[in-house]
């Protein structure tokens, strides 16, 4: 069972997980993304390239499947306004143990951040916005699968 | 071809996307945005920084170095950061 979605609208994590519970593996591991107050920021704008994003995931997702034995797995990733506090991205895997669900996680989510084509802008108070610059933290978080 | 723009690199160029016609001497995504870069100060200004580009040839990931060759949609952008 393999899920990709692109949304504007908000989703119940727990909701989108539950399938995985169902598909009579022993381990579901997930990773949900929230918009941080960084900066005394008030929201994020995210802003994709609708012609490639999903076809991206669904390429993580294959990737994933290659490296580890999954039963199942999700990623929905928010695009447009999304205020501090809200959830930005859910990556959820299912596996019949623990270790392949962790680490097919961490994978995915990492490579994600430097190969998937969003882009966040940070949204001030007082109607600022400035775009959020790639960490090398990230790049590094990617290249450890590599 | 068809060039989109994302994030920093569209504000900054002021366009979302535009179609151009084929030039003889752009081989690679480098010689287009060599090219691009003599359209004007807001292109200048979005390329100048080569480090801080990314690509996509046909929605998937490219470098500069990669042969335009009959590619239909060239995305230029900065790095990624969803998630």
């Amino acid at each position: 069972m393999i899920k990709v979605d692109i949304t504007a609208d908000r989703f119940d994590a727990g909701v989108e997980l539950a399938p995985l519970y169902e598909l009579s593996g022993g381990a579901v591991a997930s990773f949900v993304g929230i918009a941080r107050a960084d900066n005394a920021i008030v929201a994020l704008e995210l802003e994709h390239y609708p012609a490639m994003t999903a076809a991206a995931l669904n390429m993580l997702v294959a990737d994933a499947q290659s490296r580890w034995a999954l039963i199942g797995c999700v990623v929905i990733h928010r695009v447009g306004r999304i205020n501090v506090g809200e959830e930005i991205v859910l990556v959820g895997t299912a596996s019949l143990h623990r270790a392949e669900a962790l680490a097919a996680c961490a994978f995915i989510i990492d490579r994600l951040k430097t190969d998937a084509p969003f882009w966040k802008k940070e949204i001030h108070a007082d109607g600022r916005d400035e775009w959020v610059e790639a960490k090398s933290s990230d790049v590094d978080a990617g290249d450890r699968w590599k | 071809m068809q060039l989109v723009y994302f994030a920093k690199v569209r504000e900054t160029i002021g366009v979302a996307n535009e179609a151009i016609a084929p030039v003889d001497t752009i081989c690679s995504i480098a010689d287009m945005i060599d090219w691009l870069s003599q359209k004007s100060p807001e292109y200048a200004a979005a390329f100048a920084d080569r480090s801080k580009l990314r690509f996509a040839l046909d929605q998937v990931m490219a470098t500069a170095n990669t042969p335009i060759a009959h590619a239909k949609e060239l995305a230029i952008f900065p790095p990624v950061t969803g998630g």
